[in-house]
């Protein structure tokens, strides 16, 4: 399995753990996208960990569209543990995506 | 609790206009449990009108600093020492606590970051739902613990009126009709014979028809 090198991953133990704050802040240090890697919905360990997660991601949309940035920067997706196929598949479109958009507009 | 909501970034921008030295000022309190103006929502700020003047290479400071309460003089004080390195205070706090902090700052441009709404209370994480208008004169005694006054869409102190359908007011399919949660409620409770009883004409002077209010307790002063 191999997926892009530009793809940088935060563990975290739970997508139920990603939070407004942090995926601003993450726009802030530079990145030019950020995507939220969550379990299949309705099997989250902690029950509704990645559901509230979609819901922040869908929130930090509405947010990056009011700074001018641009919705499309961030994004949820969701894949069981054994998926690691599926897992480099989001990642080839999420690279693919943030490169139509081009560098964050932060960073110039 | 008081509830608010979040200004419309945009807005917040225009009133910020060309200054770019920025205090942002949250508040520990209803601000801060309603999810719009603590220190979380301060940070949440912050990082917008940073991401958005980094896009726009505009120059910058903003500083993030959130009171214990912006509606009591002595947390405002504590500010004292760095407000005046910045050219706007921009509060997150009802709208008591941005006036307290303007009076408190009198050559300084406060402006508020929040719409104040409403007194109520919280239905469950992330709602939040009107229960009192300070009226200044409570009745929740006649009316089965149901305020009329800020639940019924008229306020109408003897109800229900034509409006009410299947316990929902005529003006929005969402809304409870106060009136009939007050008759469901007496039921519950063995007062229907209450419902008979008239509420009197409201003095209205008690609450804000009476002009701006002020309360003194003379025992309390220092």
């Amino acid at each position: 399995m191999s997926y892009p090198s530009n793809v940088k991953v935060v563990k975290l133990p739970c997508t139920g753990r990603v939070d407004v704050l942090l995926i601003l802040r993450t726009f802030e240090s530079g990145a030019d996208g950020v995507y939220v890697a969550g379990c299949m919905e309705g099997e989250c360990h902690f029950l509704r960990g990645n559901l509230r997660a979609r819901r922040r991601v869908d929130y930090v949309k509405g947010l990056l569209e009011e700074v001018g940035l641009g919705g499309g920067r961030v994004e949820m997706f969701n894949m069981s543990a054994s998926q690691g196929q599926r897992f480099a598949q989001f990642a080839r479109e999420m690279t693919e995506r943030i490169r139509l958009l081009g560098p964050s507009p932060v960073r110039k | 609790m008081i509830v608010g909501d979040r200004k419309d970034f945009k807005e917040i921008l225009e009133k910020l206009g060309s200054r770019r030295r920025v205090l942002v000022l949250g508040c520990n309190e209803c601000v801060t449990v309603c999810g719009v103006g603590g220190e979380r929502e301060v940070g949440v700020l912050s990082a917008e009108l940073r991401l958005y003047w980094k896009k726009e290479g505009e120059t910058f400071e903003i500083r993030e600093h959130t009171l214990e309460r912006q509606c009591d003089f002595e947390y405002i004080d504590q500010i004292k020492g760095f407000a005046d390195e910045y050219d706007v205070i921009l509060s997150m706090a009802c709208g008591a606590g941005v006036q307290y902090v303007a009076e408190a700052y009198k050559t300084k441009l406060v402006l508020p970051a929040v719409n104040t709404t409403f007194l109520g209370v919280t239905i469950e994480q992330g709602v939040w739902s009107e229960r009192c208008q300070g009226c200044g004169s409570c009745i929740l005694d006649m009316t089965a613990g149901v305020c009329p006054i800020a639940r019924c869409s008229k306020s109408l102190l003897n109800g229900p009126c034509g409006g009410s359908s299947e316990g929902k007011c005529e003006i929005d399919k969402e809304i409870d009709c106060a009136w009939q949660l007050i008759v469901d409620r007496l039921k519950e409770s063995g007062q229907m014979e209450r419902y008979e009883e008239i509420l009197p004409v409201k003095d209205w002077r008690t609450g804000r028809e009476g002009g701006p209010r002020k309360r003194v307790r003379e025992d309390l002063k220092l």
